[in-house]
């Protein structure tokens, strides 16, 4: 059989597999289980060497590797799987992410240490990640969406900071309550297209074709725009996030950031707007609107944290409202935009997460006021933190431009059928927002980083360089960071015909416009008529 | 020429792929030092040198590549006979097809086949050919987007060519200058890899071919004057001034994001800087959008190149070590914003409406700027404060000369002042080296006996940085004040008639000889008022001063305004206007711009205007402060009963001067303070209080009605989820062992159970 039939399917189960395995082994071969994890997460690492060789890029729009078995008859569940240019990078992200957070941990497991636990928890949770991006049938990808969400909570709330239950148990509830809603707005809108399919590209036909009334689909986006909206999270449902990140051990963050936070803004351009383009033309200036909000209330949320993993959690919302921007464009732009903004972003603050966990283990606070002149204890991680401030910030050169600058180009334009003028408020507004993220990520260099080290760290011989296990789990990050900045089309390429295909049918952009296209609008459209389309639009809505 | 807004002939072609291997190949010379980057951070520690002889050599050998471009470019400028391109209408092959406003201009070029080299009759004084300048352009794929292709690239033009020069010329000055003045620095490694990376950015930013390019490498060049800015990074000072420049920067960049954002599509979806430029000519860009980009590129040109009131980071720059100011702070970095508009000059020229107007954004912000940054030099007691305020004010005359459509002055300008600021700075970087500080009044003081070499040229330098005959700095600075055509005086061709941008410039000439004065009194003449025994520099500092003073003398020979020394018989226009032919693009991509003709009467009234501001303070420092120290024997650096010792408006005005208009105090006590403090503190708060407490009253809220309900109706499928967010709350422990000890598959059937309910509530209901 070729590795293409059933090359997905290996990458979701062998880390059960492994998981399964170590729960054969005593609690105390530790050296056994972090082999077999390690192992484990190498081969689907390995598989996924293979795909990204394998893969077609010519083809990049169109399903490969795809599986088709028949599951749960009875709901017309199907275990489908496949992927296109639009999930391979996220999916790579995640193949990449668990085994270095496995090497991290290697030495360091958190207290209470188990890295039995620890370890099968990971990798519970990477079946869950790989699944959530592969999977085609909407049954398929809830199972996984959730089954992520245990190992998880059990992460934050056994190995947490002092809070930890009360920031599981937020993750957890919240988390649940958005899934509720998805759940719902995925019956709704089964048995609305003729309860036959879960499949995602049949209820687009379906929708398309039987024609899912306009306010039905409305209400069915609304419900998955709470679902996702809570995982990415989206301002207002942030709140979850900065306590989960607090508390949680270094490796829950470095996961959480880097991919858990995706499945919600990949749950929008993969399910939410290809099923229902036109409910989502409809929310889009909302989303719009609530990603400017997070963009500006996550950077002055940052601003006003003392301590440095908060501040980066915080930093995770105003990140996120540029991909929500971005998919909020509804454009080939602005999506992938909001692709590349996931990649990035995952790479980036994954990183800071590492970073910060690593001064936290040397240190024993991540109180902003008490580091400093973490350049002269330890010049090179002070480097690295400054090189991914720098990224994170949205320097051009660096991965984290290439996920903010094309949405907020995108925002210029948006797809035909939504307001001009408030998309270009939108536009300005994020501009200003890189403002804010230089500062508060300059300012967080500066505290830490720069400066002498206080009284009570000097000569403190817990304070060392970066180690082994360190480096070897960053530099790929690092790398990346640096290759997909100075070769964003590395991405955009792969993104590229995936967005087109899956987007330019259910939305007829008309490209064509564009050339032709009048700044004058920009005047005639003020705020005042801004702010009067969002009326417009609550109107539409509410019929 | 005798009308005033008369326009040369547009050329209708732009550019080709073929030329000299240089030409074809100059992506090499920004490759070297960013080359020379890598190495010096993974192997400079190991290196004998600590990584200076890997930056020297990259650097030298992209000096020698840059001469060398240049002297094929010179060739290629008048000789080329290749095919041709256009970005509107491809190959240039005929003639006819065409009715663009090429024709309506009278396109004088005719082309059989292939661009002939016309030889044109001189047109009404301006001599030469009119062989169209055909940049060479070369790209390849970079990514694509929204199913179009984007590609990264070499544009080599004029422009370019000479900023190539200017560029790797001060680097490698600086290079080896720094080899002495830091010499044993804490981080003399990190210190050369950043030069090299700041020389490979800016390199690759004026050989952009696309703005999208544009901007990385104008944020990078940032990322490297933030890091050498903050160099010294243990002292707080420092670390602020880097901050602020960075962050100065993003204020501005907000503007290149948003106006390059509006160019693109307004472009019709392209980044491509020779198409931009093409469209914008051929005015197949609406005005709006074009006055829009204007704007917005403006207000990031006010950040990068120090323009009032987005000035305020530039003297704080200062912080980085002084070879860092000389390069990065005074000759390239912040003349990058400058070569933003004269990269994209037709945006600028038709978006401000520049041609036949008498006044608009561009020329008004370079005029404030000249006059008002200026005077801020005269109350600084820094030595390199004194130079930084006058590179405000120095830049000022560039975007004023770019504002008037003096394009070729201001480019003429840039190209002068980088030698003869950099030759300041590095000068006052010598001074401050042996006497270990940089302030005039306290440290300094008759240090022209102790360093004569460094006297001479730091003198030379302030002659040409006032701009007295013969030097440099008179013949760009008169052209721009001739290409102002204002008042009359000389305005014959030019392309508008500002008034007061010539008055404006004026006052400029006049201040900076008067504050260049007073600087060289403080710290070369009187006694000397500093510790120690001072003594002359090494030769690796005196050597780039002597290079740079002697540019200061000669550079302005290259552009000579017609009637100065003409050339022979073989080359009739000699070395007249030799800098306007080989830089200024004659292509479809860029305006038809009108070229005033010099004039005597202007030259001689802006000498003695701008002798009489020297003369003023040559009599206060000179005369008056010299006198009284000699009389008293005291050291002294001004008069103690001046004028603002005795009137109370002079006063006032030095202390408004001396508070920098109160900018700094307006941007970092009331906006930067009032967001880091009550707004983000509200926004915090807001979250704690408000968004939070939602959440947990909504947890507390389920809680209770689940007691209740459990009280009363006592269903105990409901128990699990009441105790899970219960724990919200109080009882954290209890729900966890709950969800642990198999609560977890009730929640799941309560979960799928509940929803299949609301689907069907949700399904009947709409």
């Amino acid at each position: 059989m070729e590795i293409s039939e059933w090359g997905l399917t290996a990458a979701i189960f062998i880390p059960l597999i492994g998981a399964l395995v170590m729960m054969f082994f005593p609690k105390s071969e530790e050296g056994t289980h972090k082999v077999i994890a390690l192992a484990t997460s190498l081969i689907v690492a390995a598989i996924g060497v293979v795909l990204l060789f394998d893969f077609d890029y010519d083809r990049a729009g169109e399903m490969q590797w795809t599986q088709s078995v028949e599951w749960i008859e009875i709901i017309d569940a199907q275990y489908l799987v496949g992927i296109d240019g639009m999930s391979l990078p996220l999916l790579m992200l995640t193949m990449l992410i668990t085994p270095l957070v496995i090497i991290y941990s290697w030495n360091h497991f958190p207290s209470p240490h188990n890295p039995k636990a620890f370890l099968i928890l990971t990798l519970v949770l990477h079946t869950g990640m790989i699944g959530s991006f592969v999977a085609r049938d909407l049954v398929l990808f809830f199972v996984f969406f959730e089954v992520v969400l245990l190992p998880m909570f059990f992460m934050i709330a056994v190995w947490g900071g002092e809070d930890r239950k009360y920031a599981s148990l937020k993750f957890f509830l919240y988390t649940l309550f958005g899934s509720a809603l998805m759940l719902v707005s995925f019956l709704a809108l089964y048995f609305l297209a003729g309860g036959d399919t879960f499949s995602i590209v049949g209820l687009a036909e379906a929708v398309a074709d039987n024609g899912v009334s306009r306010n039905a689909q409305i209400w069915i986006f609304g419900g998955m725009l709470l679902g996702f909206g809570i995982k990415v999270p989206m301002f207002p449902f942030h709140t979850w996030l900065p306590d989960a990140h607090t508390q949680a051990p270094t490796q829950g963050s470095v996961i959480l950031a880097a991919v858990l936070l995706k499945l919600g803004t990949y749950g929008f351009v993969r399910i939410a707007i290809p099923i229902l383009p036109e409910a989502a033309v409809v929310w889009a200036p909302w989303i719009g609107l609530l990603a400017c909000i997070g963009i500006i209330y996550g950077a002055l949320g940052c601003l006003a944290q003392t301590d440095m993993k908060r501040l980066i959690a915080f930093s995770s919302v105003a990140h996120m409202g540029y991909v929500m921007l971005g998919i909020a464009t509804l454009t080939d732009w602005g999506i992938n935009a909001a692709i590349f903004g996931m990649v990035a972003h995952g790479l980036i603050t994954g990183m800071l997460f590492f970073v910060a966990g690593s001064v936290k283990e040397r240190y024993h606070t991540l109180e902003i006021q008490r580091l400093g002149g973490l350049l002269i204890s330890a010049p090179r991680m002070g480097w690295i933190l400054g090189f991914i401030s720098m990224a994170s910030l949205g320097l051009p050169g660096l991965a984290g431009f290439w996920g903010e600058f094309p949405a907020i180009l995108a925002a210029y334009n948006p797809a035909n059928g939504l307001p001009i003028g408030l998309f270009r408020v939108y536009m300005v507004v994020a501009a200003l927002g890189t403002v804010l993220a230089a500062g508060y990520l300059l300012w967080l260099l500066q505290r830490t980083a720069m400066g002498t080290p206080s009284e009570e760290f000097i000569d403190n011989p817990e304070i060392t360089d970066t180690h082994r296990e360190e480096w070897i789990a960053w530099t790929p990050l690092l790398i990346l960071i640096l290759v997909f900045g100075l070769v964003p089309g590395l991405i955009f390429n792969t993104t590229d015909p995936a967005v087109e295909l899956q987007l330019s049918e259910c939305l007829s952009v008309e490209t064509e416009d564009k050339a032709n296209f009048d700044v004058g609008l920009c005047e005639a459209q003020g705020i005042e008529a801004a702010l009067a389309s969002l009326g417009t639009v609550s109107t539409a809505d509410g019929e | 020429m005798s009308s005033l807004f008369a326009v040369e002939a547009a050329p209708e072609v732009s550019f080709t792929n073929e030329a000299s291997w240089i030409l074809e190949n100059v992506w090499l010379i920004p490759a070297l030092p960013a080359l020379s980057f890598f190495l010096i951070i993974f192997f400079g520690k190991r290196l004998k040198f600590g990584g200076a002889e890997i930056g020297i050599s990259a650097v030298g050998l992209a000096f020698l590549l840059a001469v060398f471009a240049n002297g094929s470019w010179w060739d290629h400028r008048d000789n080329y006979d290749g095919p041709a391109y256009s970005a509107l209408n491809g190959e240039i092959d005929t003639h006819h097809g065409d009715d663009h406003s090429e024709d309506a201009l009278g396109a004088t070029i005719t082309v059989d086949g292939q661009i002939e080299n016309v030889l044109l009759t001189a047109e009404e004084g301006e001599g030469g050919e009119s062989h169209p300048a055909v940049a060479v352009l070369k790209k390849m794929d970079w990514f694509e987007n929204g199913g179009e292709s984007f590609s990264v690239g070499t544009l080599l033009d004029g422009p370019s060519v000479i900023m190539l020069f200017v560029v790797t010329t001060i680097s490698l000055m600086v290079h080896v200058y720094s080899t002495d003045y830091v010499a044993g620095d804490r981080r003399y490694t990190h210190y050369f890899a950043f030069l090299s990376l700041f020389t490979a950015s800016m390199l690759a930013y004026v050989l952009s071919s696309s703005i999208l390019q544009m901007i990385v490498a104008w944020e990078l060049v940032g990322l490297c004057s933030f890091a050498l800015i903050g160099h010294w990074w243990e002292e707080k000072p420092n670390s602020d001034a880097a901050l602020k420049a960075f962050m100065t920067n993003r204020v501005g960049d907000i503007g290149l994001l948003v106006g390059m954002v509006i160019l693109f599509f307004s472009a019709g979806g392209t980044f491509d800087v020779v198409e931009i430029n093409e469209k914008a000519m051929a005015g197949e860009i609406s005005q709006t959008a074009l006055t829009w980009t204007a704007i917005s590129l403006t207000a990031a040109v006010m950040s990068k190149s120090g323009q009032f009131v987005l000035h305020t980071w530039l003297p704080d720059a200062m912080a980085g070590p002084t070879p860092v100011s000389a390069l990065i702070h005074a000759a390239t970095l912040v003349v990058a914003g400058v070569f933003l508009i004269a990269r994209l000059y037709p945006v600028f020229f038709l978006g401000f409406s520049i041609e036949g107007s008498s006044i608009n954004g561009l020329a008004l912000i370079g005029s404030i700027t000249v006059v008002f940054g200026g005077l801020l030099a005269f109350v600084q007691n820094d030595i390199k404060k004194v130079l930084a305020y006058s590179t405000v004010s120095q830049l000022g005359y560039m975007v004023l000369a770019l504002g008037v459509g003096a394009w070729t002055a201001a480019i003429f300008h840039l190209f002068t002042h980088a030698f003869f600021k950099a030759g300041l700075f590095l000068g006052s970087g010598s001074v401050a080296h042996a006497v270990h500080s940089f302030d005039m009044k306290k440290d300094m003081g008759g240090m022209r006996t102790y360093m004569p070499t460094t006297f001479k040229t730091f003198l030379i330098c302030s002659i040409a940085l006032a701009g007295v005959f013969p030097t440099a700095g008179f013949w760009s600075k008169d052209e721009i004040l001739v290409g102002t055509g204002g008042l009359g005086v000389g305005s014959d061709a030019a392309n508008g008639s500002y008034h007061l941008m010539l008055v404006m410039g004026l006052i400029g000439a006049a201040l900076t000889g008067a504050y260049m004065t007073r600087a060289i009194y403080l710290t070369f003449f009187g006694e000397f008022r500093g510790h120690g025994e001072p003594h002359e520099s090494g030769p690796r500092i005196l050597w780039p001063l002597r290079i740079l003073a002697g540019f200061a003398l000669f550079a302005g020979l290259l552009n000579l305004p017609p009637g100065f020394l003409a050339g022979s018989a073989k080359d009739p226009a000699g070395w007249q206007e030799r800098l306007l032919h080989v830089t200024e693009p004659a292509a479809a991509y860029f305006p038809p711009i009108a070229h005033a003709v010099p004039s005597w009467t202007l030259a001689i009234v802006a000498s003695i205007v701008g002798l009489l501001g020297p003369a003023i303070a040559y009599w206060y420092y000179f005369i008056k402060v010299d006198g009284l120290a000699k009389e008293t024997g005291e050291k002294l650096t001004e008069l103690p009963n001046g004028l603002v010792a005795k009137n109370k408006l002079a006063a006032t005005g030095h202390a408004f001067l001396k508070n920098k208009y109160y900018l700094d105090h307006l941007y970092e006590d009331v906006i930067v303070a009032g967001v880091k403090g009550p707004i983000a503190r509200a926004a915090a708060w807001s979250n704690k209080r408000i968004l939070d407490n939602v959440i947990d009253t909504a947890g507390k809220t389920a809680v209770q009605a689940g007691r209740f309900i459990y009280d009363k109706i006592d269903q105990g499928l409901i128990e699990g989820l009441v105790n899970g967010s219960g724990a919200l709350s109080t009882e954290s422990g209890q729900g966890l062992r709950k969800l642990q000890t198999g609560k977890v598959q009730q929640y799941a059937a309560l979960l799928f159970a509940g929803a299949t309910i609301l689907a069907g509530i949700f399904i009947v209901l709409i």
